[in-house]
């Protein structure tokens, strides 16, 4: 834990008490406890060391570590109740504004699509439709609705053009004011992103990830094809049995550093992110499929239009097109999800019953779990169906991977691992480790970050070979961070460099960037972090 | 084709020419994949209509006019060898199989077991009797019929009663032999088989492997196999209810481009290497280089046992695409092998595929002489039988990190073709050299 501030850690421990109280854990654990103290071994003086032990023995003490590791990781760190909710989420006045500006416009762009094709947000379906869908509802893909006429809400490239107007009012510059004759000069950043918030440097960047040190072997290297051991593979295996086995999920997010073995991929992510698929559970994700068969949601063909555009084009991921539709369509009805914008400066939208316009007892969250899918949405949940074949399990790993994780990469905030600190993050690092480069770019007239900006909002997915993509992800989970992605960018626009600074137009640089699924990620990380 | 009989065949073949350039005049009766591969070929050159030649990429029916007729010059190389359909024929490859199956009981139990890689078959109308009791043993269970001389999945159709089959005796078999009286005079043979219904499936969908063998010679059995394949996916999700959508169960590209949803743009099909990966991730290292291992069983059985019926012709070679299908418990089974796999491509990395393909066959072939003849391994295809099982070399290189291979193949492997080549003609043209 990074705090050091004991008040910190007392708020800290109220948070993920207060969070627990009547969970199921909770109640699962009294009811342990109770069946300890039914034994007839058990007297009330060595009553509380008893059922700490038996809790111990029988395995509840790892699964409430894994829980509270679980909850340290998602509670957000500033528990100070004087700063009013919405400065917790989003300190800076201005990206606040931003946010909210451009919550606006997506939402007015859904309504216009709404009232052009005059289809509701949402409709109640028939019960023989009802009956249909549920029929077919392991083979959604089979359906061809026609939707020519649905555009998606935005594309990442809509959203950069947002982001790099975003500007700090309070931020001027040291000339004082801006000066017509030298623009350029005024500027603080040579590259789209123009507010100033701070990003770590590489010597902080090296030991942040100083696993990758290339002393040490790695998953992805060290047991691939041109190495001459098999050694450093078996003993991954092994180490990988015992973190499965010992059930820690901070041993095993740990271990996710270095890469996983792809045999034991699936279990230690789902035991590092904490996602445990119990009866519960099963019965929940039925109620959500059961709300998918009763309303069709204007969003559902926003999600048919996505998967159809992006992954069933995709060579590799066109299997997996029925299990999209069975995560991303009860996705959208999960109002769980709506708990993750309380450490996010996004805000879920709200729409209004029919005829009351305005009116707040009338508004509801649209869509139910307040996430509106852009186009590539689907591209988060893609690479996961390599992994999980049951729907249920895939479904609850998405959750919890776009809830962590993902949600940073298309809202606009000053949180250090936003999509704006991290196309910062790429900016500057390209700009100080090789300036030449990213001068000849501008002069060019290609600003990297234009072809960068794709791959970040995805991460990765869909641009790299799948195995490398899944090794890259094991490093976002490992170090549970998405810092990771923009040196990745950097790494491929500098081992291409060569290349790049022949080539004299600015569709020339995409066009040599087009292609990524031959690159390895993990030597290219340790290029940009340890280069020798 | 304007051939006289008795013709000798690669007369005018000039040993060397300066430069130490061969030139090879080819002709091919295809216009895809393999003509590109041949004209792009150093040192080849087309022959044209009644002119001599070196090698001929033909067609089946051309073999079958005139290979009886013709003299070929020692290095001649044709692409097939004359009485193929004792493997290639679905209802002679069974036979041969079960014939070996018998043989090998007699010798080593465990051998024979290892034959158990082709479902029940009968063949009709000589075997409908014994089909029927074993029918009748199983009701229930569902089975496909095949004519045995079609390809790309005409008129094959599924069936779980008794009824339908009579019924299609009276009518369908009739008319089916109506059609052909045109064009032969013999009765229209099928082959009925118990029908695979626990298929692997990924993403619900069904799919089967197609995978290359390459056989230089059947005797002794010189075999080769490629390492790169690929997976095709049907297009439809799989359900044994819809027996009459034929679309769901057959997954031979050709079929699939006549389904109503199939886009060709989106080639449902995925690299060996890919489905290897995926496999691994689900069931872990062990349990899927065993899969692969099966696989080799499959090859060398079925060629072995056609191995003595097989008319062995030294200008003969044969690029093999059998056809295998994954069940859900991690059985493989042998579906059909194609003299002729299709050489067309349904996208640019099929298209690199089958180059690679062709051209490694070709280089195996060597009519150029560059090969000493002790390699195993050229381009892409590894020596998988050579009068008897190739192992790896210890601490081979070419081993994947994880459990290392007794046998040499590779399938779904690391693929560094091209870098394999230049190493390998590098280290040929230093011996040549040094040997002046």
């Amino acid at each position: 834990m990074a705090s050091n501030n004991v008040s910190e850690v007392a708020a800290l421990i109220t948070e993920i008490i207060g969070n627990l109280n009547g969970s199921t854990l909770q109640a699962q654990l009294k009811r342990a406890a109770q069946k300890e103290v039914e034994k007839s071994t058990v007297t009330s003086a060595t009553l509380k060391s008893d059922i700490i032990t038996s809790l111990k023995t029988s395995g509840w003490e790892k699964i409430l570590r894994n829980e509270i590791y679980k909850q340290i990781n998602c509670i957000p760190k500033c528990f100070d109740s004087s700063i009013p909710f919405e400065c917790q989420k989003e300190p800076l006045m201005y990206m606040r504004k931003a946010q909210a500006n451009w919550e606006k416009r997506i939402l007015k762009s859904m309504n216009s699509m709404c009232t052009e094709l005059s289809i509701p947000l949402a409709r109640k379906r028939p019960a023989d439709e009802q009956r249909d869908l549920l029929h077919k509802w392991n083979e959604m893909g089979t359906d061809e609705p026609d939707l020519s006429h649905f555009r998606p809400v935005y594309a990442p490239k809509d959203f950069l053009e947002v982001i790099s107007s975003v500007r700090n009012p309070n931020y001027c510059s040291l000339y004082g004011h801006e000066s017509e004759e030298y623009p350029e000069v005024c500027s603080e950043h040579w590259g789209l992103i123009q507010v100033p918030l701070e990003v770590p440097r590489l010597t902080e960047l090296q030991e942040k990830f100083s696993e990758f040190c290339s002393s040490l072997p790695q998953g992805g290297i060290d047991d691939s094809v041109d190495a001459p051991t098999e050694s450093f593979q078996n003993e991954r295996n092994r180490i990988a049995r015992r973190v499965l086995d010992e059930k820690r999920g901070v041993l095993a997010q740990h271990f996710c550093r270095r890469g996983c073995p792809s045999g034991n991929r699936a279990e230690m992510w789902q035991l590092a992110l904490g996602v445990t698929v119990d009866h519960l559970a099963i019965l929940k994700y039925d109620q959500l499929k059961g709300y998918v068969l009763q309303h069709d949601l204007l969003v559902d063909s926003l999600i048919y239009k996505d998967v159809k555009l992006t992954s069933v084009n995709d060579d590799y991921y066109f299997v997996f097109e029925d299990y999209l539709y069975q995560v991303l369509l009860v996705f959208s009805r999960d109002t769980t999800v709506l708990d993750h914008f309380v450490h996010s400066s996004a805000s879920p939208p709200k729409s209004y019953i029919r005829g009351k316009l305005g009116l707040e007892e009338f508004s509801v969250i649209y869509p139910p779990n307040g996430v509106i899918p852009f186009h590539g949405f689907s591209m988060y949940a893609t690479p996961l169906c390599y992994l999980y074949s049951e729907p249920i399990r895939l479904y609850y790993m998405f959750r919890e991977m776009y809830t962590r994780y993902f949600h940073r990469l298309h809202s606009i905030s000053s949180h250090p691992q936003g999509i704006i600190s991290l196309c910062l993050l790429f900016e500057s690092t390209l700009q100080s480790t090789h300036p030449r480069l990213f001068r000849h770019l501008q002069e060019i007239g290609c600003q990297p970050l234009k072809i960068a900006f794709k791959w970040l909002v995805r991460a990765f997915s869909g641009y790299l070979a799948t195995e490398q993509l899944l090794l890259l992800w094991d490093r976002i989970i490992g170090y549970g961070s998405l810092l990771i992605l923009p040196l990745l960018a950097v790494a491929i626009f500098l081992f291409r460099q060569s290349n790049l600074l022949l080539i004299t137009s600015a569709s020339g640089v995409e066009g040599s960037l087009a292609d990524i699924t031959t690159l390895h990620v993990v030597p290219l990380l340790q290029l940009i972090l340890f280069p020798t | 084709c304007t051939m006289s009989k008795n013709l000798r065949i690669g007369r005018s073949y000039q040993k060397k020419l300066a430069g130490d350039h061969r030139i090879i005049r080819f002709r091919c009766a295809l216009n895809n994949t393999i003509g590109d591969v041949l004209k792009q070929r150093p040192g080849w050159v087309e022959s044209k209509e009644g002119e001599d030649w070196d090698f001929y990429w033909c067609d089946i029916g051309w073999l079958r006019e005139n290979f009886d007729h013709i003299y070929m010059e020692e290095h001649v190389r044709i692409c097939h060898f004359r009485n193929h359909f004792e493997l290639t024929r679905k209802n002679l490859m069974v036979k041969n199989l079960k014939r070996l199956k018998k043989q090998l009981e007699r010798e080593s139990k465990s051998e024979s077991a290892k034959c158990d890689f082709f479902p029940m078959t009968y063949e009709l109308p000589s075997e409908y009797h014994i089909f029927v009791e074993e029918f009748k043993k199983n009701p229930g269970t569902v089975w496909i019929m095949k004519p045995i001389a079609k390809s790309q999945g005409k008129g094959i159709f599924l069936f779980r009663r008794l009824k339908d089959i009579i019924d299609w005796k009276k009518e369908g078999y009739r008319a089916n032999n109506e059609e052909r009286k045109e064009e032969t005079k013999d009765v229209e043979t099928y082959i009925v088989q118990r029908y695979l219904g626990n298929p692997y499936l990924i993403g619900g969908k069904k799919f089967d492997l197609r995978i290359y063998v390459l056989v230089t010679s059947y005797v002794p059995l010189k075999a080769w196999l490629y390492r790169d394949g690929f997976a095709r996916f049907s297009n439809a999700r799989f359900t044994l209810d819809s027996i009459d959508d034929s679309y769901v169960h057959l997954t031979n590209v050709a079929v699939q481009k006549t389904a109503p949803d199939y886009d060709p743009e989106k080639g449902c099909k995925w690299s060996l290497q890919q489905l290897r990966h995926y496999l691994t991730a689900k069931h872990g290292y062990e349990t899927v280089a065993n899969v692969y291992q099966q696989m080799n069983e499959i090859f060398i059985k079925s060629l072995q046992s056609v191995q003595k019926i097989i008319i062995n012709d030294k200008h003969c070679f044969e690029l093999y695409g059998y056809d295998i299908l994954l069940d859900s418990n991690l059985k493989l089974w042998l579906l059909e092998v194609n003299a002729s796999p299709s050489l067309t491509a349904s996208n640019q990395e099929d298209y690199d595929l089958k180059v690679g393909l062709l051209e490694d066959t070709l280089n195996i072939i060597d009519m150029e002489g560059s090969l000493t003849g002790n390699e195993k391994r050229v381009g892409n295809f590894d020596l998988m039988w050579n009068d008897g099982p190739v192992y790896a070399e210890d601490g081979s290189t070419d081993a994947l990190g994880g459990p290392s291979y007794a046998t040499n193949t590779y399938l779904g492997c690391h693929n560094d073709r091209k870098r394999q080549l230049n190493q390998l003609f590098r280290s040929l043209q230093n011996k040549k050299t040094a040997a002046g």
